[in-house]
């Protein structure tokens, strides 16, 4: 049997389009390689229950995966550390059925105009290979404003000073702001800044059939036991309600079959470790900026630029602690962000000249706090000190802080490619993530980092601490592996076949049928997560496949 | 009866849990809130049926709901090879092997344990500290697993009635309850 599309990877990205495509009356196939925890086996049209408040399962025991003894990535710093220093966990966005968006806390900021148009409105940078998108905010905005609505998000209109145009309503209103945010909102706005309450895929009313957020805590991470969190069960579920879609999960993707310029199916791995080719009208690669590239290797296309330009954010990350307690495990993780830090100032302005930069930009900042007791004692030395340390929790109980999303400029030299010799269980080469970040990373962070300590001390802190991931340390050090998970960037989108890997529909330039449909499209990082963004932007693209126009 | 230690290893482990997060003033120790059963539980995991690696949900019960937690979840073939790889070590087997050896968790306890010495547990608290800093790539291994049995849910066999959490003032697990507005916001 040939489906009308195989969709490779059932996260955000190939859940919307199975979403869209079904609805255009498409058969589908989706697979997965990761495990289903997401949807109830026995009727996939309803959620499962195997999320839970439970520390040692979703942090310590790999739930989600990918479990790296099973799939295992590496990493370097740079070719000259040879083929690797590092074996193991790098960026690890989960491999299950629901992909990222089962441990997302929900966060869905769309982008912005100028974050579609850096060339043209900044110009060049050293090193750099900045480009305009291939697309622009107006282009994308209908499909955005019907993702916020499949989805379910909430937020606060007119909220953010500096956000793009809107067609329409938030679907719901914003959540219940943390108490700890409450603060360092008030006073970020005493210093000028401009927080606003985040665009949340939480719902705060009950909407699609699924309940209201209980702020039980457990968000970033952890899979929502309630299924508040809408993305991506809400696409996939109304996709197996058409009847016109299958999911096969524990189910790997081996390799793209082609003839002639057109895709012809894809070779799976099942559970049982017997290969079959799924034969296919059209194949949706949808498996993530790591994994995507990586299914693209494994199938022998050529395009020089398939893997390069990896982009992941540069994380500066800012801790106060607090004379009182702040309240950071309840609630949806992160309620408030601003965007001041993105747009600039003239004092970030004069920091980038003097850095030796035409122009930088930051990143979206995320008030947010720690509550995970176990994650907190593992900080704190053993022995004689750890009681006291922990009753007393100054980085849990009465610690606040600000994570800045760092845009992170696109290198042709920080890319994704098949390690030479580590493999995953099934036997298929390992993805070899090879970063460093650049000068604009290092001297935006270190322009913003003290500004972020200053508001937490206009907070109340009686000491802050400025980090980040990746750190500054030596290329061989685990700090040299980037925390972030909001991977983008390794199958760049363009007009001109020589400089982008796929065109602005995402069809690889000489394979028409074959479509990307995730972040490793983006041009730019941007700095916001990139999930909302790269759900608009596979909708758009099943759309343009089926003929169908945004709801 | 431990799951899989000896009785001997068991006592050298409690004694060293402890060591690492004591009882003091303010709360329980490790041996308290029985951290060691939690370790034990994990190089035993593959004694149970299903496996004792991944706890059920969605809710504990201790907040109403059921105890759901209880019911262990069962493992998919390759969910089971990676879990016995870790524990269990690669053991030559080629299924295991395809990256290299994996020495795993029970050759690291056994090892580790048996460096402790079998007269640790009569050591005082300078003499435990010393013997355990002698070996810091296994002690950290112990420390990691030892926070994961005192703060983890206690379904794995650590966090006795709760001490871990109580002795830190925290609720733990709480769906279906969740938090109020109110107490999100204005706590």
């Amino acid at each position: 049997m040939t489906v009308d599309a195989v969709i490779v990877g059932s996260g955000p990205g190939g859940a919307t389009v199975a979403d869209v495509l079904t609805a255009a009356g498409w058969t589908v196939t989706i697979v997965e390689k990761g495990r289903n925890h997401l949807l109830d086996p026995d009727d996939l049209t309803r959620p499962a229950s195997d999320f839970s408040n439970d520390e040692i399962k979703f942090r310590s025991r790999y739930f989600l995966g990918p479990d790296p003894l099973i799939e295992p990535r590496t990493f370097r710093v740079s070719e000259a550390d040879g083929d690797r220093t590092f074996v193991g966990e790098v960026n690890s966005v989960p491999s299950t059925v629901g992909g990222g968006g089962t441990h997302a806390d929900g966060k869905v900021p769309r982008f912005r105009p100028d974050d579609f148009r850096l060339m043209s409105r900044f110009g060049p940078q050293d090193e750099a290979d900045v480009a305009d998108w291939p697309l622009d905010y107006d282009q994308l905005e209908p499909y955005y404003a019907e993702v916020e609505r499949s989805v379910g998000v909430a937020g606060t209109d007119g909220a953010n000073p500096f956000a793009g145009p809107r067609s329409g309503p938030f679907p719901m209103p914003s959540g219940a702001p943390m108490f700890g945010a409450t603060l360092s909102v008030a006073a970020a706005e005493r210093l000028g800044y401009h927080p606003y309450p985040a665009p949340t895929a939480a719902n705060s009313v009950p909407y699609d059939g699924r309940p209201a957020c209980n702020n039980c805590g457990f968000c970033a991470f952890f899979g929502c036991p309630i299924h508040a969190k809408g993305d991506p069960v809400a696409m996939l579920r109304r996709a197996m309600a058409t009847g016109r879609a299958e999911l096969l999960p524990e189910t790997f993707a081996s390799g793209i079959r082609t003839v002639q310029n057109r895709a012809t199916g894809v070779d799976v791995v099942g559970p049982d470790g017997a290969t079959r080719f799924l034969a296919a009208r059209h194949v949706v690669v949808a498996a993530g900026a790591i994994e995507t590239p990586r299914l693209l290797l494994l199938s022998g296309f050529e395009h020089p630029l398939i893997g390069r330009y990896l982009m992941t954010h540069f994380q500066t990350i800012v801790a106060g602690g607090m004379p009182f307690r702040t309240y950071a495990e309840r609630g949806r993780a992160v309620t408030h962000v601003h965007d001041d830090m993105i747009v600039g100032d003239d004092a970030s302005r004069r920091a980038a000249a003097e850095g030796g930069l035409p122009w930088m930009r930051g990143g979206l900042v995320e008030h947010s706090g720690a509550a995970l007791p176990i994650l907190e004692a593992t900080h704190y030395p053993w022995g004689a000190a750890h009681p006291g340390l922990m009753a007393d929790s100054p980085i849990r109980a009465r610690l606040w802080a600000f994570i800045m999303q760092g845009e992170d400029l696109p290198y042709a030299t920080n890319r994704v490619d098949l390690d030479p010799a580590i493999r995953d269980a099934r036997g298929f080469p390992a993805a070899r993530v090879t970063y460093r970040a650049g000068r604009h990373e290092h001297v935006a962070s270190d322009h913003y980092g003290p500004r972020l300590a200053a508001i937490l001390k206009e907070m109340g802190a009686e000491w802050t601490a400025v980090t980040s991931s990746p750190g500054r340390g030596n290329a061989a050090s685990p700090e040299a592996v980037p925390e972030s998970r909001h991977n983008v960037g390794t199958v760049r989108m363009g007009t001109d076949p020589a400089s982008s890997v796929v065109d602005p529909q995402g069809r690889m330039h000489d394979v028409e049928n074959l479509v990307v449909a995730d972040s490793s499209v983006f041009v730019t990082s941007a700095g916001y997560g990139p999930t909302l963004t790269l759900v608009a932007l596979a909708a758009r693209a099943a759309h343009l496949l089926a003929g169908t126009r945004p709801a | 009866m431990p799951v899989w230690l000896t009785d001997e290893e068991y006592r050298v482990l409690e004694a060293a849990c402890e060591c690492l997060i004591p009882r003091s003033e303010r709360g329980p120790g490790a041996a308290a809130a029985g951290v060691a059963d939690y370790v034990d539980g994990l190089l035993g995991a593959f004694s149970f049926d299903p496996p004792r690696i991944w706890a059920g949900g969605p809710t504990s019960g201790r907040m109403g709901g059921e105890a759901g937690f209880a019911r262990f979840h069962r493992l998919s073939a390759i969910d089971e090879l990676a879990w016995r790889t870790r524990i269990e070590g690669s053991q030559s087997l080629p299924e295991r092997e395809f990256n290299g050896p994996v020495v795993g968790l029970q050759e690291r306890y056994r090892r580790g344990l048996g460096a402790l010495g079998a007269d640790f547990c009569d050591l005082d608290a300078t003499g435990q500290e010393a013997r355990l800093r002698a070996d810091t790539e296994f002690a950290d291994l112990l420390y990691g697993h030892a926070c994961e049995g005192m703060y983890g849910a206690p379904e794995y066999g650590g966090n006795r009635d709760l001490l871990g959490w109580r002795a830190i003032g925290i609720e733990g697990d709480v769906q279906p309850r969740g938090w109020t507005d109110e107490e999100v916001t204005r706590p």
